[in-house]
C-alpha cells in the first residue's frame, strides 16, 4: 500500500506562544499537541469524539482535539490545560475550585473538564446547576460522579461574580 | 501525638499537578530511542489460525519488526501465560498465550505485535497483516455454555466448565421444610466494562547489562505484574522493575496481568530499544477484562413474619474466554452472601463457564454488587408477597446491632469464619430514611400520580468486606531537611492515597502535612506490595504508615532525649520541632536528628542507634473490616416512553472512622454513579457469533452529568476493632447497593402495573414491554 504521507506547514499560537510545524495531513490536533509539542496535559480518552478528555479551546471555543486535524488549526489560537493558570503559576478560579471541591480523582478527564468549563463560564458567568451539567454532558468522568465538578463550576462562577461586584 | 489531619477534609496533595496538566501517565512518558507498537487482534470469536502473513507489514518503511508467537525465542513458543491465582477448584485454569498460538477464542485476542517508528506507522502495518482463519463454532451465552453439547469455547476442552463452587451452611432443607413461604426468583445481571478514562498502556525497556527489565504500566498491581512477568520470562524478580505512574482510573480490570505486559517486554528485549504500547478505546472494549453476565436462580424460605430462614440457589457465571484472574471474581460473588441479613442457612452453587467473549475479572465491587442485587431483590419479593414496607422487611432481617462480631456461617478457604467485625445496619437505615424523607414519599407519590406521573422509591442495603490482606507496607523516612518521605507499594488510580497516607503520617509525627510526601508503586523502590483492589489500601497501607511513623517518632524522641538531656516523657513535638515542656529554648528538629543518624564519612552514629531516621512496617488489620450502608433512590418513570429519571439519591454509609471525609464522599458518589450506570445504561452487546456490537461511547452508554441525580450522603462511624485507626474500606460501598436501589424504585413507581424487573440494565424499551405485558 502506498503511503504518501502528505505534510503541511502550519503556524498557530498555543497557549499564547507562536508555533510553527510541519504536520502530516492525518495528524489530529490532540496528537500534535502531545507528540510534537510535548503538551501531554491534553489526554486522549476515546479518539472518537465522545469522552471529551481531549478538549482544548480553539479561538476560545471548546473543541475535541481528536476530531480536528492539526492542519485545521493553522492560524488559530489554541489553549490547552497547561495554559489555564496565570503566567506566574497562579491557578485560575476554576482550577482552584476543582481542588477545593474534590472535583477530580484520577485526573484523566480533568483537562477536558477544565477547558470545557472555562469556555462555558466565560459565556455563561452565572449558570444554574442544570446548565453546568449540560455544558459537561460531552465529558465523561468515571471517578467523581460529576457532582463535585458541578459544585466546583458553580463555586468558580460565584467567586468570579463576587470578584466583579467588588 | 495530634489529630490535626485525621478526619479532616484535607485538600488533596495530588491535585496541584493534575489540574495544570502536569500529571504523568504512561502515554506521557518518552524514553530515548523508544519505538511504538500496535497489535493485530482477532476478528473472529473462535477460530483456528491457518496462517499469518506479515510480509507486507514488515516491508512498510518505518516498521522495525512484526512479532507472532513463533517470532519469539523458542522457549516462549509453547508457553501460555502464568495463572496468577491458581486454586485447586479450578478445573480449567486456562490462560492465553501472550500472542495466539494456533487458536483464537475471542474477538480482540492478540495475534501479532507490530513495532514501528511511530504508532501511526505501526497501525498502518497492522492493517497489512493477513490472518487466515478457519472459523469454529462459538458459544456466547453462559447459560448455553454450561449445557451438555454446547459448542466448546476452546476446541480441545472437555467442556466449558471453569469451576464448580458451592457455599453452604446451616440446615437448609430443614429451613425450607419449616418455612411458612418459599419464594423463587431468577435474575440476569450484566455489569458491562470498567471504562477507566485512561486505557491501559505499557512501556518496556530492557537493559540487561544495567538495570534489567523496566516496565511502566497503567496497573493497579505492579507487584503482581512483576511476579508474573518474571515467572513467564524466567527472569530474576530483582532485575524486573515495574512502575505505575499516574494512572487514570482502575476500577478492577487494571489489577490483572495482560498479554501486552509480556509481549511488549519481549519485543523491547528483541529489539534492544524501549517499546511503548497504548491501548486505544476500541481495544479497551474488546480486550480489557469485563465483568458481564451472571444468572441467578434463588429461593428464599421465610417465616410468617417475613424473616429469612434459608436461601438456596444456583448461579451461572460468565468467565469469558480465559481465566486471567483465578476465581477471585466468582468467589467475591459468593462470599458476601447473605449480606446484612442474619440468614441461618444457605446453600448456593455456582458454575463458572467459558464463553467466546472478552475474559472476565472484577470491576468495582467485584461480585459484591451481584450478590447484593440478588439478596436485595429476594428481600423485595418477600416484602411484596407479605405486604411489608421496604424498610420494615429489612429491619426484621438485619444482623442486630448487638450481634457483632457476627459469623455468617461461611468459612474462608483456610477454615476461618467469615465474620462481620462491627456495624449497626439498622442505625444506617434510620439515617438514610431520614435523609431521603422516606416518610414523606407517600405524599410526593400521591401528588405526582394525580398529575399522571409515576414516582417510585427504592431501598437497598449492603455490606462490604473490605481491606483484604495479607499486607501492604510502608517506609517512613525523615530526610535530612526534615521532610518526611513515605514509600509504599500501594498504587493509586485516583483514590488520593498520597493525601490519605500523608494525613496519617503527619498526625503521628506531629509535622505539617506539607512536609510529608509519598512515592508509591515502584517495585524498584519498595520491596513488597499487593496492590489496589477490594477497598484495601486505606485499611492496609494506612495501618502500616501509622505503625512505621510511630517507630520513627519513638526513635526520634529517644535520640532527642539524649541530645536535650531530658526524659522522653517531658518531650513535646510541634510541626517537626521537638522541645522540652516548659523550656522553650531547648529544641531539636526531626531534620537535625535525621542528619545525625545519617552521617557522612568521618562522622559518627550516636551510640546504640541504627542509621537513618526511618522505619518500615507491614502491620495490617487483624481481619477484614466490614463496611455497610443503606441507600434510597427516588425515580420518576415515564410510562409512555419508559424513560427513568433518577430524582434524588440518598446514602447512609459506614466505613468506620474516616481519614478524609471529602475523599470518602468522592468514592461514594463516584461509586453510586457507576451503579446507576449498571442499572440503566451499560450493556456490552455481543451477537450470537461472538462479535461485539457496540464498541464506542455513542452506543455503549456511560453515565453522563445530565442523567445523574443529586446524591446526598450521611455517615455513621462504627469504628473497626480490627485496626488501630478504626477504619474500613470505602471504595466500593457506593456501587454495591446502587443498582438494586434504582431497580427497586422503578418497581415501586410501576406498582400499579405489577412490573417486576429481573434483569439489568433496564432499558426504556424493556420497561415499555413490561408495562404493556401487565395489561393494566
Amino acid at each position: 500500500m502506498e503511503n504518501p504521507r502528505h505534510t503541511h506547514r502550519i503556524a498557530l499560537t498555543v497557549n499564547g506562544a507562536p508555533v510553527e510545524a510541519e504536520v502530516e495531513d492525518r495528524l489530529h490536533l490532540g496528537d500534535f499537541l502531545r507528540r510534537e509539542l510535548s503538551l501531554t496535559g491534553t489526554h486522549l480518552g476515546c479518539e472518537h469524539g465522545v469522552c471529551g478528555a481531549c478538549t482544548v479551546m480553539v479561538d476560545g471555543q471548546a473543541v475535541r482535539s481528536c476530531l480536528m486535524l492539526a492542519v485545521q488549526a493553522r492560524g488559530r489560537a489554541v489553549t490547552t490545560v497547561e495554559g489555564l493558570a496565570a503566567d506566574d503559576g497562579t491557578l485560575s478560579p476554576l482550577q482552584e475550585a476543582f481542588r477545593e471541591h474534590h472535583a477530580l480523582q484520577c485526573g484523566f478527564c480533568t483537562p477536558g473538564m477544565l477547558t470545557s468549563l472555562t469556555a462555558f463560564l466565560r459565556d455563561n458567568p452565572a449558570p444554574t446547576d442544570r446548565e453546568v451539567r449540560e455544558a459537561i454532558s460531552g465529558n465523561i468522568c468515571r471517578c467523581t460522579g460529576y457532582q463535585p465538578i458541578v459544585a466546583a463550576a458553580l463555586a468558580a462562577a460565584g467567586a468570579k461574580a463576587a470578584e466583579e461586584e467588588n | 501525638m495530634g489529630v490535626r489531619y485525621f478526619g479532616a477534609e484535607v485538600r488533596r496533595v495530588e491535585d496541584a499537578r493534575l489540574v495544570t496538566g502536569n500529571g504523568r501517565y504512561v502515554d506521557d512518558i518518552e524514553l530515548p530511542g523508544m519505538l511504538e507498537a500496535a497489535i493485530v487482534r482477532s476478528t473472529e470469536a473462535h477460530a483456528r489460525i491457518r496462517s499469518i502473513d506479515a510480509a507486507a507489514a514488515r516491508a512498510l518503511p518505518g516498521v522495525h519488526a512484526v512479532f507472532t508467537l513463533q517470532d519469539f525465542p523458542p522457549e516462549y513458543r509453547d508457553r501460555p501465560m502464568v495463572q496468577p491465582y491458581p486454586a485447586p477448584v479450578l478445573l480449567q485454569p486456562t490462560t492465553q498465550y501472550p500472542l495466539a498460538k494456533d487458536e483464537v477464542c475471542f474477538v480482540g485476542q492478540a495475534i501479532a505485535l507490530v513495532v514501528a517508528e511511530t504508532r501511526h506507522v505501526a497501525e498502518d502495518a497492522a492493517g497489512l497483516v493477513a490472518v487466515d482463519y478457519e472459523t469454529l463454532p462459538a458459544v456466547v451465552d453462559c447459560r448455553e455454555a454450561v449445557k451438555s453439547g454446547a459448542p466448546l469455547a476452546h476446541a480441545d476442552s472437555p467442556d466449558n466448565i471453569v469451576a464448580r463452587l458451592r457455599v453452604a451452611f446451616g440446615e437448609v432443607d430443614a429451613a425450607f421444610a419449616d418455612s411458612a413461604h418459599v419464594f423463587e426468583e431468577r435474575f440476569l445481571q450484566h455489569r458491562g466494562g470498567c471504562h477507566a478514562m485512561e486505557c491501559r498502556g505499557v512501556i518496556a525497556e530492557d537493559r540487561p547489562h544495567h538495570d534489567g527489565l523496566t516496565i511502566i504500566s497503567a496497573t493497579q498491581c505492579p507487584y503482581l505484574v512483576r511476579r508474573n512477568v518474571a515467572a513467564y520470562l524466567g527472569r530474576d524478580e530483582g532485575r524486573v522493575r515495574v512502575v505505575a505512574p499516574d494512572v487514570g482510573g482502575g476500577f478492577g480490570p487494571k489489577a490483572g496481568i495482560y498479554a501486552e505486559e509480556i509481549v511488549v517486554p519481549l519485543a523491547a528485549s528483541a529489539l534492544g530499544r524501549p517499546v511503548k504500547w497504548i491501548e486505544d478505546r476500541r481495544e479497551h472494549f474488546v480486550t480489557t477484562n469485563t465483568q458481564r453476565d451472571q444468572e441467578w436462580t434463588l429461593e428464599a424460605a421465610v417465616d410468617a413474619d417475613g424473616r429469612l430462614l434459608g436461601v438456596r440457589g444456583r448461579v451461572i457465571h460468565d468467565n469469558g474466554a480465559f481465566v486471567p484472574y483465578g476465581l477471585l471474581l466468582p468467589m467475591t460473588t459468593l462470599t458476601p452472601l447473605p449480606g446484612p441479613y442474619a440468614v441461618p442457612a444457605l446453600d448456593v452453587a455456582m458454575e463458572v463457564a467459558f464463553t467466546n467473549t472478552a475474559p472476565n475479572s472484577p470491576i468495582r465491587g467485584a461480585g459484591r454488587p451481584n450478590a447484593a442485587f440478588a439478596m436485595e431483590r429476594l428481600v423485595a419479593r418477600i416484602a411484596r408477597e407479605l405486604g411489608l414496607d421496604q424498610a420494615e422487611v429489612r429491619r426484621r432481617n438485619y444482623v442486630p446491632a448487638d450481634g457483632f462480631p457476627y459469623d455468617t456461617g461461611q468459612k474462608f478457604r483456610d477454615g476461618s469464619p467469615i465474620r462481620y467485625d462491627s456495624g449497626d445496619f439498622e442505625g444506617c437505615l434510620d439515617k438514610v430514611v431520614e435523609l431521603a424523607d422516606y416518610a414523606g414519599f407517600a405524599g410526593r407519590q400521591k401528588a405526582a400520580r394525580e398529575e399522571g406521573r409515576y414516582l417510585g422509591i427504592g431501598v437497598s442495603s449492603c455490606i462490604e468486606d473490605t481491606g483484604v490482606g495479607p499486607y501492604e507496607g510502608a517506609t517512613v523516612r525523615v530526610q535530612p531537611d526534615g521532610k518526611v518521605l513515605i514509600r509504599t507499594g500501594a498504587a493509586s488510580q485516583g483514590q488520593g492515597h498520597e493525601t490519605m497516607l500523608a494525613q496519617v503520617c503527619a498526625d503521628r509525627l506531629d509535622v505539617a502535612i506539607g512536609d510529608v510526601y509519598v512515592m508509591a508503586a515502584d517495585t524498584g523502590a519498595f520491596p513488597h506490595g499487593i496492590g489496589t483492589i477490594g477497598s484495601r489500601v486505606a485499611v492496609n497501607a494506612s495501618t502500616a504508615v501509622f505503625d512505621a511513623a510511630e517507630s520513627v517518632r519513638d526513635k526520634a524522641l529517644s535520640l532527642a532525649a539524649e541530645r536535650l538531656e531530658a526524659s522522653v516523657e517531658d518531650l513535646e513535638v510541634e510541626d517537626g520541632v521537638i522541645g522540652v515542656a516548659g523550656v522553650p529554648e531547648m529544641t531539636v528538629t526531626y531534620g537535625d536528628l535525621a542528619r545525625q543518624l545519617a552521617p557522612m564519612a568521618g562522622g559518627a552514629l550516636p551510640r546504640g542507634f541504627a542509621p537513618g531516621l526511618e522505619a518500615t512496617s507491614y502491620r495490617t488489620s487483624d481481619g477484614m473490616p466490614t463496611a455497610s450502608g443503606s441507600n434510597i433512590a427516588e425515580v420518576e418513570v415515564d410510562i409512555g416512553t419508559g424513560e427513568v429519571r433518577v430524582l434524588r439519591y440518598s446514602v447512609a454509609h459506614d466505613c468506620g472512622n474516616m481519614i478524609n471525609p471529602m475523599m470518602v464522599d468522592g468514592q461514594i458518589v463516584g461509586g453510586v454513579v457507576h451503579g446507576i450506570g449498571n442499572a440503566l445504561f451499560e450493556r456490552l452487546v455481543y451477537d450470537e457469533s461472538g462479535q461485539p456490537l457496540n464498541n464506542n461511547y455513542g452506543e455503549y452508554l456511560l453515565p453522563i452529568a445530565t442523567e445523574m441525580p443529586p446524591i446526598a450522603i450521611t455517615h455513621q462511624e462504627t469504628p473497626s476493632p480490627l485496626n488501630p485507626l478504626g477504619i474500613k474500606g470505602a471504595g466500593e460501598g457506593g456501587t454495591i447497593p446502587a443498582t438494586s436501589a434504582i431497580v427497586a424504585a422503578i418497581e415501586n413507581a410501576l406498582e400499579p402495573f405489577g412490573v417486576v424487573i429481573r434483569s439489568y440494565p433496564v432499558s426504556p424499551e424493556e420497561l415499555c414491554d413490561l408495562i404493556d405485558a401487565s395489561g393494566a
